[in-house]
This record gives structure tokens, C-alpha cells and sequence, in this order.
């Protein structure tokens, strides 16, 4: 579904992807770790099509140039990006702002609009797989949400915008037990055999209640090693430092990282 | 609100082709302003004795005044000789069809979803009168009536009711007040008039809409109403279209009169015409609005301003009677080269008064927007309360943000709170919007009727949601 053949992204003459090559299927549920500053968020942001980077290499979405789209265009055609930090859009209803999205991707797929009865059940389905309370629905989009709602809010919009790619970043950092389980089962729910997940985390914690297809490890804007669960497991024993089949050049930067 | 707004646009097409303006002449008095063209401003007007006075004191006033400066604002020189401050308002020249309208208004027409019926209003088609809208015009007046409420234009009401006028005319706005006022007072033509007996609820808002000629009272018009105790009403002015006019410079005056216990809710939507790209031709709209409450009456002005080249007003309350109350909403949009310099003032006189200020001004383009506001409590106003808050969003880099707040405090139990924020609209924002499927421009005008949703709640349902496309469709092109 998606194959990604030697990104580079830099930030003026910060190159962070430094030649990264990953490849995800249709129904597989990949999880990506790596130290801070290895660049994950950069891929997830690049992969969604945020301008502040420039970007080379090639991403190919079912055949198709991803990095020619625009956001809006690769959110049509089924990139969802649930975000690290979910921005606060004041005065802008969480209901309406979900609407509106769902019906622009409805319209650029040329389908039929919902309309805001029909939508509301659409979201109160949804709305019971992540435990969300229908109050958050007339609230402005994420404001005054905690951290873990403002995360669940995130899951709720992937489960009514049905992706067919969902990158997930850092969506369980920061979250209580409950909180966690609630963000795993809404994402176990959504597993389907068309639908690619790329989940980036810092903790083994989450790897208890989604069992992923695949792990990656990334270091210095690369992908270093991949393997089944067991190697997630292996990194929070060890630490990335103790990967002994990381690269050389990997090892030696992450242990002079401060 | 009666009647849809095909129903409307029928009848003000109608008033307008057999409204009282027929039978005046229809020439228009030569440039320049003299004490002989009040006179003759007077006398076609048939207006009593003592109001072609006032006008003349307030010319003989005007005449001492210097055009004020102080404002942030920029425009070339006025020439006051060089209007004509007398124009009958004779029917326009009627276009045969819509085809004939200028093609960029009808744009415009169409993406504020305005009914072809009132296009043809607006554009300036001659329409046939159709039955149906007399009954509708009857039934609106008929209500009225029975509660006894007065709605007229002004010209009418000094024929009609010229002891109510006499007592109201200039007591919150005196000749004297500042000198575009004075001009006014000199000079208006016509306007609006609107009296709520004591303990009536106006069985409907009061819309310009309903008024004859609303559209064509001219540059120097003059609005007042007045609440008797207890009363209330909720009057809407302007119009989500764009409104052209060959009037450069608008000097209105708006007065209101709420006495004990009455509530008057005034809410505007401005769109005239705000010049083209590089800002040639746009109106200077020029206003002074003032309400005064007597005790425990409440004043509300609710506006959205999206026209003009040059916006310059301050709707203020001046709370004179104890625990009465002043609110003032506003969004003000400017764009390419408009500037507005807006805001309130705010003059706590009472016991317990308490005064709300929300401002919510955006700039795109070269737009440049100024919040002025002054909150004064004098020594009397034990008790006095103020919360203002002031927020600024720009779009795109060349645009200014400008607050002065003036706040003077002469009593020690008042409590003034100020709050200010300037936002640049966050690429955070845009981002995570688009990333959703959501366009750019879609994002922007969510956003910003976000911003300005605490404004818009206070409007009227319907002026809400055309204020609401009114300010997407003032932001195209905006962005990017």
C-alpha cells in the first residue's frame, strides 16, 4: 500500500530523513520506535504533507505520487495522520469540524454529503468505541480538552473518517491506563484487512494491547532494524543502545545524544 | 420575522416604486453647503419651524469645527463644498434584466445565496409590484400597529409624531457632538424612527428591511428610537449584500433612548462598498452611534462591519440610571486596503452599572484595524463593572492589529478588566484542517467564524448565518 524509497526531509540545513526506505501492507498494524530526535514525527508530518520540510525521495501511495499531493489531496484519498499534539480550533464545534471534514472527503470521492442528523448517529456509534461522553461533541475542537481526551478525540475522527492509511503519533504518550486501553481498543477495532496502520511509540506499554505485524527501530532519519513484537520487547530491556545489531553510526549518536 | 426573503425583496421593490419618495421633485440642489440649501433641505421636507433651526445652529457649529485627525486611519481631503447634499431620491435607472448587472455583483449575489427576486432588487431591476407582497406589508404593519409601535422613516415621523421627535432629537447625540455629527445634524435627510410604547415587546425585530428607501436614505442619515419604560425591541440595520453607492462619504448618526427597564438590542451588518484592490472608490462610512439607559435599562449593539474603505465608529451606552446595563459585540473584518477604526465607549454614570465589551477584529491583505474603546467611570458610579476583551487575528503578513484602550476610573469601588490577544492564524490550524480533507480556504473561514463566534451568538438567528457567509465570502482570496 505504501512504499517509501529513500526520503530525505530537511528543515533549512537540518536534514532530519536521511534516506529512509519502509514499506507498509494493506491489514498490518507497524510500529515504529526509535530515540527522540530520530525523525519519526518528521516522517509522520512529511507522510501527511505538512510544507515546512523539503522533502526528496519517493512515496508511493497504491502506485500513486504522494509527494505531489497537497494535505487535502492526501487526505483523500485515505492518509490520516493522528496527531502528536491535536491542535485547539476555538469557537469551531468538535461535531461541525468532523462533519465538515467527512463531507469533504465524501465530496472529493465524489459521494453524497451527510447530512447532521444522519451524521449524529454516525458519531454516537463512534463515539461509544472510544468512551467519549456526547458533551465533547458540541465543545470547540480540543479546547480545554485534557491530554487524553484531546488523544481519544483523535482515534474518534479516524474511526468516523475511515482511513486506509492511519499514522499514529505518539498517540499513547501521556495517557493514563484507562485512557491507554481505551486508545488500543479503539484502534484494534479499526484493524481491517484494506487498512494500514503505522503507529509511532516510545513504549512497549501500548505493544500489550495491539499486537503489531511488525516493529521498526529508527535512528538518525533511518529505519536501522525491523523485526516481529519480540523486538520491541528487547528495546525496553536494553534501550536502543543495546541493540547490538543497530548500526555503528547509530549507536555512537544515540549515546552522545545528552 | 414575517414573510421569506423573496416576500421582502417584492415589497421593498414595490415601496420603493410607489413609496413617498414620488412626490418629491427630483433635482438635485447644486454642490456646496450654505444656509440657503438647509433652508431648501428644510422646506421640501415641509419640516416645522424648529427643526430647521436646529439645523442651523448645528451648520453654524460645524462651521467652527476642524476635521478631526486623531483617528488611525488615512484618505485623501473631503471636499464639503463639493457634495450635493440634496438629492430627491429619484427611482434609479432601472436595468431591463439581471443580465444587465454588473457580472461581479451578481457573483458576489450568488455566493451569499441571495434570491434571484431580491438580486433584482438590489441590482436595481425594475420590478413589478406583486399582489401578494401588499399583504404582507399589511400584515407587518397591522401588528405593529396594535401593539402600538411606531416604525417609520424619519421624514414621516417628524410629520407624524414631531412632539416625540422634538423631545429625543439630539439627546444623546447632540448637535455639538463631534463634527461629522454636527455635519448630520446640519444636514440628514432622512432615516429611520422607531417608538416602543412602555411595557411593549416589539412582537418582531425591527429590520431596515421593512422600511422603504432603507437602501436609498443617503449619506447623511439619522436613526432614532426610543423605548418608554420597560419596553424592548431588537432592531437589525443593513444588509448582507454589498451595497454600491455613489456616496463617498457616509456621515450617519444612530440614537437611542432606553428608558427605565427597557432594553433595546441594535444589531448591524455593514457591507458597503470597500473600494476595489488598491482601495479607489470605497465609502467612508462615518457614524456616530450612542445609546443613553435609564435605570436598570439595557443597551446591546451587536455589529459585524465587512464594507468600506474607511470604518470609523464607536456605538457607545452612556449608563446613567443605576444597575443599567451596556454591551458591545463587534467583528470587524478588514481586507486589501480597508481600514477600520471602531470600537465603544462606555460612560458609567449610575450605581452598579455594568458594561461587557467583545471585539473581535481580523485583517487580511493590507487591511488595517484599530480597536478604540473607552470605558469611563465617573465618581457617581459606585459599584461600576467592565469587562472588555479585545482579539486580533491576522491573516497573512502585511496587515496591522491596533488596540487603544482608554480607560479613566474616578471611583475606587469600580472593577475594570481589560483582556487583549493578537493571533496570527495558526499554520497549526490550516494544517491539521487539511490534513482532515478540509481546503485551505474552507479552513481559514472555519477558523475565523470561530473567532468570532461569542459575536455571532448575539445576533439574530438569521443574521447570524448570513454574517457568518458573508465573512467567508469577504476572506476569498485571502489566503495562500
Amino acid at each position: 500500500m505504501l512504499e517509501i524509497k529513500n526520503l530525505h526531509a530537511k528543515i533549512g540545513d537540518n536534514e532530519i530523513l536521511r534516506g529512509l526506505n519502509l514499506e507498509l501492507k494493506a491489514g498490518e498494524v507497524e510500529v515504529l520506535m526509535g530515540p527522540n530526535g530520530s525523525g519519526k514525527s518528521t516522517l509522520a508530518n512529511v507522510l501527511a504533507g505538512h510544507e515546512a520540510y523539503d522533502v526528496t525521495g519517493q512515496v508511493l501511495f497504491e502506485g500513486e505520487d504522494l509527494l505531489a499531493m497537497s494535505p487535502e489531496d492526501r487526505a483523500a484519498v485515505g492518509v490520516f495522520l493522528a496527531f502528536q499534539h491535536p491542535v485547539e480550533i476555538p469557537g469551531v464545534g468538535n461535531l461541525y469540524f468532523m462533519r465538515t471534514a467527512l463531507n469533504s472527503l465524501r465530496r472529493q470521492r465524489g459521494l453524497d454529503e451527510i447530512d447532521a442528523m444522519d451524521f449524529l448517529e454516525i458519531a454516537k456509534e463512534k463515539m461509544a468505541l472510544v468512551e467519549m461522553d456526547q458533551s465533547f461533541m458540541s465543545r470547540s475542537v480540543n479546547e480545554g480538552f485534557s491530554g487524553g481526551e484531546k488523544k481519544r478525540n483523535e482515534i474518534l475522527q479516524m474511526a468516523i473518517l475511515e482511513p486506509r492509511l492511519a499514522i499514529l503519533d505518539e498517540t499513547d504518550s501521556g495517557l493514563d491506563i484507562d485512557a491507554l486501553r481505551i486508545v488500543a481498543s479503539g484502534v484494534n477495532a479499526l484493524r481491517s484487512p484494506d487498512r494500514a496502520m503505522l503507529i509511532i511509540t516510545h513504549h512497549q506499554r501500548l505493544l500489550d494491547y495491539v499486537v503489531p505485524d511488525r516493529v521498526h527501530v529508527m535512528a538518525e532519519g533511518r529505519i536501522v532494524r525491523s523485526g516481529d513484537k519480540e523486538l520491541a520487547r528487547a528495546l525496553e530491556e536494553h534501550g536502543y543502545v543495546g541493540l547490538d545489531e543497530a548500526s555503528p553510526e547509530a549507536q555512537v549518536a544515540t549515546a552522545a545524544r545528552p | 420575522m414575517t414573510g421569506s426573503s423573496s416576500d421582502v425583496a417584492e415589497l421593498a421593490s414595490r415601496e420603493y416604486q410607489y413609496g413617498f419618495v414620488t412626490d418629491l421633485d427630483t433635482d438635485v440642489v447644486p454642490p456646496g453647503l450654505s444656509e440657503d440649501v438647509i433652508t431648501l433641505i428644510s422646506t421640501k421636507k415641509n419640516e416645522p419651524e424648529w427643526l430647521l433651526e436646529w439645523r442651523l445652529r448645528s451648520y453654524r457649529y460645524w462651521l467652527t469645527l476642524t476635521e478631526p485627525t486623531w483617528q488611525n486611519v488615512r484618505y485623501g481631503p473631503i471636499d464639503y463644498q463639493d457634495i450635493s447634499y440634496y438629492a430627491a431620491p429619484k427611482p434609479k435607472a432601472a436595468l431591463a434584466s439581471l443580465d444587465e448587472v454588473d457580472p461581479e455583483l451578481r457573483a458576489m449575489f450568488d455566493k451569499l445565496g441571495i434570491s434571484l427576486a431580491e438580486q433584482e432588487r438590489l441590482g436595481g431591476v425594475a420590478v413589478d409590484a406583486i399582489v401578494d407582497s401588499v399583504s404582507v406589508a399589511t400584515t407587518f404593519k397591522e401588528k405593529l400597529a396594535e401593539a402600538g409601535v411606531i416604525f417609520c422613516s424619519f421624514s414621516e415621523a417628524v410629520q407624524n409624531h414631531p412632539d416625540l421627535v422634538r423631545k429625543h432629537l439630539g439627546s444623546v447625540v447632540p448637535y455639538r457632538d463631534n463634527f461629522f455629527a454636527t455635519l448630520n445634524s446640519a444636514v440628514f435627510t432622512d432615516g429611520s424612527f422607531c417608538y416602543i410604547p412602555k411595557g411593549v415587546r416589539c412582537p418582531m425585530e425591527l429590520s431596515t428591511y421593512f422600511r422603504i428607501n432603507a437602501a436609498d436614505t443617503g449619506q447623511f442619515e439619522r436613526t432614532l428610537i426610543v423605548a418608554e419604560e420597560g419596553s424592548y425591541v431588537s432592531y437589525l440595520e443593513g444588509c448582507t449584500a454589498p451595497m454600491r453607492d455613489k456616496n463617498q462619504l457616509h456621515a450617519a448618526v444612530v440614537e437611542l433612548v432606553a428608558l427605565e427597564g427597557a432594553q433595546i438590542k441594535y444589531s448591524t451588518v455593514q457591507n458597503w462598498y470597500p473600494g476595489d484592490k488598491d482601495g479607489l472608490g470605497g465609502v467612508y462610512n462615518f457614524v456616530t452611534k450612542r445609546g443613553r439607559c435609564a435605570a436598570d435599562a439595557k443597551i446591546s449593539w451587536t455589529q459585524v462591519e465587512t464594507g468600506s474603505a474607511i470604518t470609523w465608529k464607536y456605538p457607545g451606552v452612556i449608563l446613567q440610571g443605576d444597575n443599567s446595563i451596556g454591551e458591545f459585540y463587534s467583528v470587524a473584518l478588514t481586507a486589501n486596503r480597508q481600514q477600520a477604526d471602531t470600537g465603544t465607549k462606555m460612560i458609567h454614570i449610575g450605581k452598579n452599572t455594568h458594561s461587557t465589551i467583545v471585539s473581535k477584529a481580523i485583517s487580511a491583505g493590507h487591511g488595517q484595524n484599530t480597536y478604540r474603546g473607552l470605558v469611563k467611570v465617573l465618581r457617581s458610579a459606585e459599584g461600576a463593572r467592565n469587562h472588555t476583551q479585545c482579539d486580533s487575528l491576522l491573516l497573512g503578513s502585511d496587515t496591522g492589529a491596533h488596540t487603544f484602550p482608554y480607560i479613566e476610573v474616578k471611583n475606587s469601588t469600580g472593577e475594570v478588566e481589560h483582556e487583549a490577544s493578537t493571533s496570527k492564524i495558526g499554520e497549526d490550524q490550516l494544517f491539521y484542517c487539511r490534513q482532515r480533507g478540509i481546503s485551505e480556504e474552507d479552513a481559514v473561514s472555519m477558523i475565523v467564524n470561530g473567532f468570532c463566534r461569542e459575536v455571532f451568538k448575539e445576533l439574530p438567528m438569521e443574521f447570524a448565518v448570513e454574517a457568518q457567509k458573508l465573512l467567508s465570502v469577504s476572506l476569498e482570496g485571502s489566503v495562500g
